[in-house]
């Protein structure tokens, strides 16, 4: 008989239309084609030309559309009725939201603008809302950066002028070895897993440290599983075998870092400075004449090597301190739990592929010197590393330390090394310093946040007391340059530094998984005085969703969702670019809302225009911008300069040009998004390629080129170890200098994280992943990725499982100096044996984000946050010290040290917190995709 | 696999159903009349109400005439068109019985061939499963016509054959529960084989697809404890064969005595089934570290 | 149609790399998406917000954790699908004929307005690579994106499984293992693509890229170029400025 089948329409009708814009289930910012059936979403993919994610998607971004549609989705502006906490509003009018908002924030601009603390979470549009702050007069602005991966941020920009993520990427089709250090799935998400599948496709090697083995770290070549907040020791030893063994790229050293600077050897308030000429440039010692010379003069060979009048380079000092026998493998082995002979190897490893496996690309050009290159040799090494170093209260000297490993081995902008993405690279001076000078009714008088080079830039009021609420770029972290948005609420709770009276939060869960101790920071938003009146008497917060957060707002200003509004990934913020690109993106409204929701930033316009906020008000009294689309269109930061780079003036200017009215059109045609590539000749070596600065100048990134060095010895850190010696008119309080003194070294150092001081008691480190299927606590809304992610056993190590006689479905209590938690376990043999682990903001609170109350978020779910303070225990000098990096101020989350015992099998995860009232309707029970269209 | 109720009350109930309308095929008892009435009502009850309630667990049981058109392959279709087939040919019989007339004995001889068909075709379904290695294997058809013999002989008030089937069937049982606890390990899958990842070492899960559950976790993973199980086993042993055979052996042979012993094989019956399927193990599971 | 075909003209499947797939679990909900917008009854979620959610996926990542006889233990990410096995037990298990395996390119599928939702396919698969719906009552399956791969509304780079097109590290691998020629033929030969569970005899079409060796000896420590502690800084200086 012969085989019948049925018939298949293998070419049904696809879609309506294909719309493109940018995704935002995280902050990766790849390009989707939004399909659109009978005018509703369909189906989202990645778009293929889009720079970012080149046409893949995750697992978040390919179901935006369960974001879009979640019952959990605010659906008009709310006044709180009920008591903080309790989720009780009312829903308002915009009109009357606004009226409100306005009638809180004008009299406190008039008298003190301070009083408003305005602080944003996830948020993309940075610039717009600086700029906002910046208006209103409030010193009391900053982003999230601080309690995520400033660290990370700052101690790339102070080292070399770029860092990693958004700064910069590996040089994915060259590198022949790529060491990752504590990375679970960072902002790149999809550009590193594209990288890391290209790399290893071609056969070459990644390595991975981490104390976990999971994800990226799971398909790494190797494993080496550090115990947490040891890596800065790990680095360091790797420098000192690669020292020891001459395997350091003496020509990139002496060419294009500070390493033959010479360091002023003279007692007094210049010690440890760099010696300069009278024009202000560092100085080096020819080779040729051996007579300083300015390090940029044309034709100089500087000596690494060189001692002048007692002032010895950089290179010496370096030398010296890594070269000890303190960074000696055996010596560091035990407390970074990795075997002598590994470190060895692993420096071995990085040595062969560095020099023995080098490549050259032939492609000539022409550096800042004026010296024109046949070719571009590279050392096709290449590392990249996030909040494993990051969040540790060593974190910064981490991330310098890694830093100066990867410019010691001549990777850094570089064939096969490690490549900045403009707008960087940008020197640490060139970047704008911290401003907090209040006037009321005025603005404030430059931007709120930077990258202080010295005391003098510190965010201090006359008397010496942090003149920002956060204490941001105070002496107890002098370079916090994202700010600390961990310290708001505790810190205005305390009226410490002083009191504020309106908090205005954006898109930040800060009632639940983005603060630590969350419990008392409930307590402290819901907290009242003697007089009755809530502590921190206002706060007003932008949400998509019904989060944690919502219920502890007194307005609450519902936004849209990303394929409602108008968004801008501007160059003057936190662009989409590659190495081989700038480039920028928009997203726009691909479906209007089906609710009473506005965008936040439009709604940001609309009070500033009722405050009568400068730039916000036209001429006639009127608004200047209709909404924020029309913003991002018109606004120009300088003249000619604007949010978008692409299609300015008649629609061919880049970079600079008029406002064209067409421009978001231009960019819709264009695919959302816009790219201008970076010459070839300037395509690596880019700090000081002529071409490449010339480039840069072209496209606004600066005014004029600016090649410099990069800093393996850091003077703004050796300033304020000279303010704690005692120099300078601005210094530090009595009980600050030592810590200054050691945290502030100008060559990388290696402490032991500030949690280890509890290590007696509690010897286990406990840690936090994020899920790639996840994005923080948002994530949970979607109902097909909480099918993924349910839930969060905490892993826990074969050593501990076999100590305490573990079984499979049991739980345990987990006690941390601060708290202890209740929780179910597993067992993860791939594991750091002194570390424990569980994914992140999976634990949800009862009656948030419009889950049953007995959904398994909130049964079986659990936070790591109950464990951790934002002050570290008291140490019985009567002060209580941030649980932060004292350099940047970033939130130490992973320096957490608990113990752990076996608990008898639950039903509930402890602590349980009451149910709070759903502000949205319930769920619908099933979702049957048919039935709803 | 999940013990699911339905297919528990259809595959009991149809092979005690069809089992006996083997025996009234055979024509090991002729009633006539309302005795016959009674007994076919009783043997086409069982076997109906069996049948019914198969479809209870189908998706879409409107379509179910579909599921004869693939006999070629399909023993689910089998075993729909020999129950169909024994339900029509032994219905002149029955008629016949019922008004007293004589059904010609080739007719119901065709009817018990075609009802133990059924049954086997029935138990071939499982057997022929080699996902679930307990299932598949000669002792399953065995089994279920062990079963199917054994109800039949007790209705069909056989009661000296009843006790030898009883004593068959407890063998068999014995044998299956012993035997079968070994079949998935012999059948050789492994979390090894399913992953392919033998090669490197020995397989663990680390973290399911999913936290929640699945069709296939619900459908094919089933966890029974150990001490359940036991207990289990002896019951089923008991009332579905030793208990009957002794009320067969100690009872004089009449409606009581059969009754009795139908009472007693059921729940014998039920119990036998239900571990029939709460113990198979499916080498999905594997996936996801069930075993 | 439920008998098997006695040979298929091509057999198209997937190649799915072990050692590159990072268990993002981006071809799960990419594949939700596509198969609930297109092909058959849409994919549903039971209790989608509650206690107990459960809802029907087409493809679903393990992950495992592999200890070997020395060395630390290995984690590996391991999705999974419709293997579209030659010799499909779910085809010939169907009383319905609603599963067949397709003649000119080997996919197997379910046709579902003749499915009774049965089960006995599912049963019959060693892989769990069936889920029947909870709200349409039919047997939902992996169709190899069968609506994409010869789809002329689609641009010609994107006739690949929705699975294959957004896997964000390239684990995944479209085309005809029937041919030896073909860039999937060449990888499985290449890497030593391996099938699940072969002893059950099902000969699957996809395969599994084992993972490459992990965790390799550690290198030779490199030589020092001079004595540091009898030498001091100087004499390792003049070594290391040397070559300069
Ligand atoms: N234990 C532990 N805690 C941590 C971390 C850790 O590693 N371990 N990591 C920390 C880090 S680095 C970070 S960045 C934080 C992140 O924590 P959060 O910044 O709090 O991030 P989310 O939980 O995603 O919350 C963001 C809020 O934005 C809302 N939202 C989503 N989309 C929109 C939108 O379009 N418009 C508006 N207005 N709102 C929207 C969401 O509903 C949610 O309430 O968590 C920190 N917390
Ligand atoms: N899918 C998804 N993507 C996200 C997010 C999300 O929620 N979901 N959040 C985004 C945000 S806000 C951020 S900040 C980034 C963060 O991205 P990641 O930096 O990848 O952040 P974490 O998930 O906190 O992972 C930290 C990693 O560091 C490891 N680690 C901890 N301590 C140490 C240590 O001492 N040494 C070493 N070597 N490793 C250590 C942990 O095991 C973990 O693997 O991700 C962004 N991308
Ligand atoms: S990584 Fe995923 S969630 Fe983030 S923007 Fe890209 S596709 Fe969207
Ligand atoms: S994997 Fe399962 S469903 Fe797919 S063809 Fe093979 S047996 Fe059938
Ligand atoms: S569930 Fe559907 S496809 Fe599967 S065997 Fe039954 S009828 Fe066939
Ligand atoms: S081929 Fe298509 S149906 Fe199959 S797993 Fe991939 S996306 Fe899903
Ligand atoms: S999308 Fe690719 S990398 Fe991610 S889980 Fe699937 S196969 Fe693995
Ligand atoms: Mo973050």
């Amino acid at each position: 008989m012969s085989y019948r089948q049925p018939v298949v329409e293998t070419s049904p009708h696809v879609s309506d239309e294909v719309r493109k814009t940018t995704c935002y289930m995280c902050a990766c910012r790849c390009g989707i084609n939004v399909h659109m059936k009978n005018g509703k979403v369909a189906y989202i993919e990645g778009n293929r030309d889009h720079p970012v994610n080149k046409g893949v998607l995750c697992a978040k971004g390919s179901s935006g559309i369960m974001q879009v549609t979640a019952p959990s989705r605010l659906r008009a502006p709310l006044k709180r009725v009920g008591p903080r906490g309790s989720g009780e509003f009312q829903e308002i009018s915009w009109e009357e939201a606004l009226q409100t908002a306005a009638s809180w924030l004008k009299p406190l601009r008039a008298t003190a603008p301070e009083k408003l603390a305005f602080f944003t979470g996830r948020d993309q549009s940075q610039s717009f809302t600086s700029w906002w702050a910046q208006a209103f007069g409030t010193p009391n602005y900053a982003a999230h950066g601080g309690f995520c991966s400033v660290n990370m941020a700052a101690g790339g920009i102070y080292t070399m002028g770029g860092a990693f993520w958004e700064f910069g990427q590996p040089d994915w089709d060259h590198t022949k070895l790529f060491i990752l250090f504590g990375v679970a799935e960072d902002h790149d998400s999809n550009p590193i897993k594209m990288g890391i599948g290209k790399i290893k496709s071609r056969g070459a090697k990644v390595i991975g440290i981490n104390p976990i083995r999971s994800g990226y770290n799971a398909v790494a070549d190797d494993w080496y599983g550090v115990t947490p907040g040891a890596d800065g020791l790990l680095i360091l030893s790797v420098i000192h075998e690669l020292l020891k063994a001459g395997k350091v790229d003496t020509q990139y050293l002496a060419q294009w870092t500070n390493a033959p600077c010479l360091v002023n050897a003279e007692e007094g308030p210049e010690k440890g400075l760099l010696l300069r000429d009278s024009d202000g440039k560092l100085l080096v010692i020819d080779r040729a004449t051996g007579q300083p010379a300015p390090f940029d003069r044309k034709g100089v060979r500087p000596d690494l090597g060189a001692t002048w009048n007692g002032h010895r380079t950089v290179f010496l000092h370096l030398a010296e301190k890594y070269l000890s026998a303190d960074y000696a493998p055996e010596a560091v082995a035990a407390r970074v739990g990795i075997t002598a002979a590994r470190i060895r190897g692993l420096a071995a490893e990085i040595a062969r592929v560095a020099f023995d496996e080098a490549i050259e690309l032939s492609q000539p050009w022409t550096d800042f010197r004026g010296e024109r290159h046949e070719t571009m040799p590279g050392r096709p090494v290449s590392f990249h590393a996030m909040r494993g170093i990051s969040a540790h209260s060593n974190g910064f000297q981490t991330a310098r330390a890694l830093h100066v490993l990867q410019i010691l081995i001549g990777s850094v902008e570089t064939p096969g090394g490690f490549r900045f993405k403009p707008p960087y690279p940008k020197p640490f001076d060139a970047h704008p310093k911290p401003h907090c000078k209040v006037t009321p009714g005025a603005p404030l008088d430059g931007p709120h946040l930077g990258y202080p080079t010295g005391p003098e830039h510190l965010a201090l009021k006359a008397d010496g007391s942090p003149a920002r609420i956060d204490k941001a770029f105070s002496w107890e972290n002098p370079l916090s340059a994202h700010g600390l948005m961990h310290m708001v609420i505790s810190n205005a709770h305390a009226g410490d530094p002083y009191r504020i009276d309106t908090l205005l939060l954006y898109m930040a869960n800060m009632a639940w998984n983005s603060s630590m101790n969350t419990r008392q920071v409930i307590e402290m938003l819901t907290d009242t005085g003697p007089d009755g009146e809530y502590v921190i008497p206002r706060i007003i917060y932008s949400d998509a969703y019904s989060s944690e957060m919502v219920a502890y707002a007194d307005l609450i200003l519902p936004d849209t969702t990303y394929l409602e509004r108008h968004d801008c990934i501007s160059l003057l913020d936190r662009p989409i670019c590659e190495a081989d690109a700038a480039a920028d993106a928009i997203r726009w409204p691909v479906i209007e809302p089906d609710r009473d929701v506005r965008g936040f930033q439009s709604v940001l316009l609309d009070l500033g225009a009722r405050l009568g906020l400068p730039g916000m008000v036209a001429e006639d009294g009127q608004p200047k911008y209709k909404n924020y689309g029309d913003y991002i269109v018109r606004h120009e930061r300088r003249p000619g300069v604007g949010p978008l780079a692409g299609f300015r003036g008649n629609g061919d200017s880049v970079g600079r040009g008029a406002p064209n009215p067409d421009q978001m059109k231009r960019y819709i045609d264009n695919g959302g998004f816009f790219m201008a590539h970076v010459p070839h000749e300037a395509a690596y070596y880019k700090p000081w390629n002529a071409g490449y600065q010339d480039w840069a100048v072209g496209m606004a990134f600066y005014d004029k080129p600016a090649p410099y060095l990069f800093s393996i010895w850091s003077e703004p850190m050796r300033r304020f170890q000279l303010a704690a010696a005692g120099y300078g008119s601005r210094q530090p309080p009595e009980h600050l200098r030592a810590r200054l003194k050691m945290a502030m070294d100008p060559l990388p150092v290696w402490y032991s994280p500030f949690g280890d001081a509890e290590a007696e008691d509690y010897p286990i480190h406990a840690l936090t992943q994020r899920p790639m299927a996840m994005y923080h606590s948002w994530g949970t809304q979607n109902a097909w990725l909480r099918q993924i992610h349910g839930r969060n056993p905490l892993y826990l190590p074969g050593s501990i499982w076999k100590e305490h006689g573990f079984k499979d479905g049991d739980w345990a209590r987990v006690t941390s100096p601060h708290g202890s938690i209740t929780v179910p376990v597993a067992l993860h043999a791939g594991l750091n044996e002194n570390t424990i682990w569980t994914w992140n903001a999976i634990g949800k609170r009862k009656g948030a984000w419009a889950l049953e109350p007995d959904a398994p978020e909130a049964t079986r779910g659990f936070l790591l946050n109950h464990l951790i303070h934002e002050l570290l225990p008291p140490k019985g000098d009567g002060l209580r010290w941030a649980n932060s990096d004292p350099v940047t101020g970033q939130a130490a989350w992973f320096d957490l040290r608990v113990k752990i015992e076996r608990a008898e099998p639950q039903d509930q995860t402890l602590p349980d917190f009451p149910e709070i009232k759903s502000p949205v309707p319930k769920a619908p029970k099933n979702r049957l995709w048919g039935a709803e269209k | 696999m999940h013990p699911a109720p339905s297919v528990i009350v259809f595959t009991v109930l149809s092979g005690l159903g069809f089992g006996f309308l083997a025996f009234l095929g055979a024509g090991v008892l002729a009633p006539v009349g309302v005795d016959a009435f009674l007994v076919f009502a009783v043997a086409y009850g069982f076997a109906v109400v069996g049948l019914v309630a198969s479809t209870f667990h189908l998706g879409n049981p409107q379509r179910a005439w579909r599921a004869f058109t693939q006999w070629r392959t399909s023993w689910l279709s089998r075993e729909g068109w020999a129950s169909v087939a024994t339900l029509l040919v032994m219905a002149p019989v029955a008629l016949m019985a019922i008004f007293g007339a004589t059904p010609a004995a080739i007719i119901g001889l065709v009817g018990a061939v075609l009802a133990l068909l059924t049954v086997f075709c029935t138990s071939m379904i499982y057997a022929q499963l080699k996902t679930v290695p307990r299932w598949n294997h000669w002792m399953t058809p065995a089994l279920f016509m062990a079963f199917a013999l054994t109800g039949g002989a007790m209705l069909a008030g056989q009661a000296r054959l009843a006790v030898v089937l009883c004593l068959i069937l407890a063998l068999l049982l014995i044998a299956n529960f012993a035997q079968g606890d070994g079949r998935f390990a012999a059948r050789g899958s492994t979390m090894e084989t399913a992953t392919g990842l033998g090669r490197i070492g020995k397989v663990r899960l680390f973290e399911p697809p999913h936290t929640g559950t699945n069709y296939l976790m619900r459908e094919m993973i089933h966890q029974v404890g150990r001490k359940h199980v036991q207990k289990l086993r002896v019951i089923a042993v008991l009332f579905a064969a030793v208990l009957p055979a002794l009320v067969l052996l100690v009872l004089p042979t009449g409606v009581p005595a059969s009754v009795l012993a139908v009472a007693l094989h059921l729940p014998g019956a039920f119990a036998a089934r239900w571990l029939f399927f709460a113990e198979a193990e499916h080498v999905v599971g594997l996936y996801y570290g069930a075993r | 149609m439920t008998e098997l075909p006695v040979s298929t003209k091509k057999k198209l499947g997937l190649v799915i790399d072990l050692d590159i797939c990072v268990g993002c679990h981006a071809c799960v909900t990419s594949c939700k998406g596509w198969n609930t917008e297109n092909y058959g009854a849409p994919l549903s979620d039971m209790d989608a917000y509650g206690a107990d959610p459960s809802g029907t996926f087409l493809n679903r990542v393990h992950s495992f954790e592999v200890q070997p006889a020395t060395g630390p233990a290995q984690t590996i990410h391991f999705p999974k699908s419709c293997l579209h096995c030659e010799d499909a037990p779910c085809v010939t298990v169907c009383p319905t004929g609603a599963s067949y395996k397709r003649q000119e390119d080997g996919i197997v599928l379910v046709n579902e307005s003749a499915c009774i939702g049965c089960g006995l396919c599912a049963w019959a698969c060693p892989y769990g690579a069936r889920e029947l719906d909870q709200a349409a009552g039919v047997m939902k399956k992996c169709t190899l994106c069968i609506d994409r791969i010869y789809n002329e509304n689609l641009p010609e780079v994107d006739r690949v499984p929705a699975c294959v097109r957004t896997c964000p590290a390239g684990a995944r691998h479209f085309g005809d293992l029937g041919d030896p020629d073909s860039a999937v033929s060449q990888l499985v030969a290449d890497r030593g693509g391996m099938d699940l569970m072969p002893e059950l005899g099902t000969k699957p079409v996809n395969k599994y890229l084992p993972p490459r060796p992990k965790d390799r000896a550690p290198a030779a420590p490199l030589t020092p170029i001079a004595d540091v502690q009898a030498t001091g800084i100087a004499g390792w200086l003049d070594r290391m400025l040397e070559k300069f």
